[in-house]
């Protein structure tokens, strides 16, 4: 972790008619940070994210992502980053290799680029022999972790990820994870966003989002410290408790 | 430029791997029109009639036997009664009925007039007015080779001519109308599914991400459906030449251009549809009740528009097919050239136009 700072934001603030879903946050986030962004459903999470990655335009506040605005630079804030959503995003109907070779077009990378770093991903994914087949036909565990890798294949220097590991067993999990620090480990930086408090221990930092607003800002372990608890679970309880709207006010 | 193509080639592989919609995209227009072209058709062919004849003349018997041969009719019963007429018709014997007055003969050469009397079973009102026509023109044929050697004074000689299509083919009014169903069904819904179901299964939001303008995207689905409706287009139009022996009276060229034309308008209605709704269900209800249903009903292909209630009439300028059902009859059927439709083309320009504008400015709005 070093300590440029990759993503600023100055109270940023996101609002549908009276209903302010992101409430003046500000938080900065350094090159090579693992970042989570906590909260329960409905706190925001997602609507901030969408406002880092240039899909929304902030109601008011400032925040710049790579070096580039949000408001007037989406277009060059999009290609420098990578996202992968809580829902799939890999197509089922077409083979692995087809999906890394459409999606690292998408970014504009040169078919020597593609070939080489093809072969490599899948040597260190052990799908050699699968390169050629549906993507459909693989268990979901591989689904994400190839999701990933294609969100990552371009190089980006953020990689935004949306809930990455929803409905997937414990042990995909934790391999995702170890992907997750080395792609950090490579100098990509992490923003994610859970709702597992468990894997809040394996961030850097992380921020918990409560009613649209940063109810908290530090490394896990000195969170556990402030609020005196064993886990994370614990200090988000005693946050959440706080909270004024929950996910089925929003529905 | 490069990465538009992989777009395309992409959803061409889509397209290309999901063998049952494939089969159904371009196997529905050929099943479709060899349906129309041999099973349902307007036209009654041997009908049952029977003969009431109270002369029993060489005239009535001629023409009766003038009937008998024509195709449109089948001689089943001679009856000697009023009374027997209902009963043929309570058991569907027979659809309709000659009755032939006494001294039929003997009245046309010396009184230079005789009535006949036609009655139909008119509880299917369709083949009874379908059937009466026939039987009249008939009559009128045989009175006419009657006549040829005398002089009538002051008669009045009605000649019929069904222009441009002197058989009365059903065929000729459905083919323009299956090629703007196929048109609407492949275009309008696939279009609109496909642009809904990247956004059910994630992959929307990604590229949304992406530095890909929305526009390519939308671009890039079209281009395979627009492929596929010409090719289906060729398809229709060949077995209608070879197989249902509709001509191509006009212009070739411009007819597929109109074609074209509306296949467009067809995709931008189907790229509206997708830009209101994030199911892929929703999407196929809306192409289907909403737009595909009415427009079959309310585009002059079934049903005449003339013969609508007038609101009907001004409700029906909405559908484009409306106004390319005309375009084709005028093209293909009576060969008229662009400066006959140049109206409704501008038309359906124009709602091409209106529609894509309106589904951009909906779509950008949605990334919002």
């Amino acid at each position: 972790m070093t300590q440029e700072k990759i993503i600023t934001a100055d109270k940023l603030t996101k609002r549908f008619g009276n209903f302010t879903a992101v409430d003046a946050i500000s938080f900065d986030v350094y090159k090579g940070e693992i970042f989570g962004f906590l909260g329960a459903n409905g706190a925001g999470k997602t609507t901030a994210m969408r406002m880092l990655c240039g899909l929304s335009i902030p109601t008011s506040g400032k925040a710049q992502v790579a070096g580039f605005d949000v408001y007037k630079q989406t277009e060059k804030i999009k290609r420098n980053i990578g996202y992968m959503s809580q829902k799939f995003s890999l197509y089922e109907d077409l083979t692995i290799k087809e999906n890394i070779r459409f999606y690292a077009g998408v970014y504009g990378k040169s078919d020597v680029f593609i070939k080489e770093k093809t072969e490599y991903l899948l040597k260190q994914l052990h799908l050699e022999n699968e390169a050629n087949k549906l993507v459909g036909s693989l268990p979901l565990g591989w689904k994400q972790k190839l999701a990933f890798s294609v969100a990552i294949f371009h190089e980006p220097r953020i990689v935004f990820l949306d809930e990455p590991t929803g409905g997937v067993d414990p042990v995909t999990r934790r391999e995702f994870w170890n992907m997750i620090y080395a792609a950090a480990e490579s100098g990509i930086t992490v923003f994610v966003t859970t709702h597992y408090m468990d894997e809040a221990e394996y961030c850097n930092r992380v921020t918990i989002m409560v009613d649209g607003r940063i109810e908290a800002l530090d490394t896990p372990s000195n969170l556990k410290q402030t609020y005196n608890a064993a886990t994370m679970n614990e200090v988000f309880l005693q946050l959440a408790r706080k909270a004024n709207r929950t996910a089925d006010q929003l529905e | 430029m490069k990465q538009f193509f992989s777009f395309v080639k992409k959803e061409f592989l889509h397209i290309l791997r999901d063998r049952q919609t494939l089969l159904i995209l371009l196997g529905m227009p050929i099943a479709l029109i060899m349906i129309f072209g041999f099973a349902l058709t307007t036209e009654v062919k041997n009908a049952k009639f029977a003969v009431l004849d109270f002369s029993k003349d060489v005239a009535t018997k001629e023409l009766t036997s003038e009937l008998d041969a024509s195709r449109y009719f089948d001689l089943v019963a001679e009856i000697h009664d009023y009374k027997e007429i209902e009963t043929l018709f309570h058991q569907g014997k027979a659809s309709i009925v000659i009755v032939f007055p006494p001294s039929f003969y003997s009245d046309l050469q010396h009184l230079n007039t005789a009535p006949i009397q036609i009655i139909a079973d008119a509880s299917d009102p369709n083949v009874a007015t379908t059937l009466t026509a026939y039987a009249t023109t008939i009559i009128m044929d045989y009175q006419k080779r009657l006549t040829l050697n005398r002089k009538l004074p002051y008669a009045i000689q009605t000649e019929v001519r069904m222009l441009y299509n002197p058989q009365l083919k059903g065929s000729f009014s459905f083919v323009p109308g299956v090629i703007s169903m196929i048109l609407m069904l492949v275009c309008t819904m696939m279009t609109a599914i496909t642009i809904v179901r990247e956004k059910e299964i994630g992959t929307m939001e990604v590229l949304l991400v992406s530095p890909v303008q929305p526009i390519k995207i939308i671009l890039a689905k079209a281009v395979p459906y627009l492929l596929i409706s010409i090719v289906n287009i060729i398809s229709i139009l060949i077995i209608s030449v070879f197989v249902l022996d509709v001509p191509i009276k006009g212009s070739l060229v411009l007819l597929l251009s109109e074609s074209i034309l509306f296949t467009i308008t067809c995709l931008s209605f189907g790229l509206l549809i997708s830009t209101a709704t994030n199911s892929q269900q929703m999407a196929m209800f809306i192409s289907l009740t909403g737009m595909f249903l009415p427009t079959v009903m309310l585009s002059g292909f079934m049903f005449p528009i003339e013969n609508m209630p007038w609101i009907l009439q001004v409700i029906s300028n909405i559908f484009p097919a409306r106004w390319f059902y005309q375009i084709v009859r005028a093209v293909m059927i009576k060969g008229l050239p662009l400066s006959s439709v140049w109206k409704e083309t501008l038309i359906l320009c124009g709602m091409t136009v209106l529609l894509l504008i309106a589904s951009l400015k909906n779509f950008k709005i949605r990334l919002a």
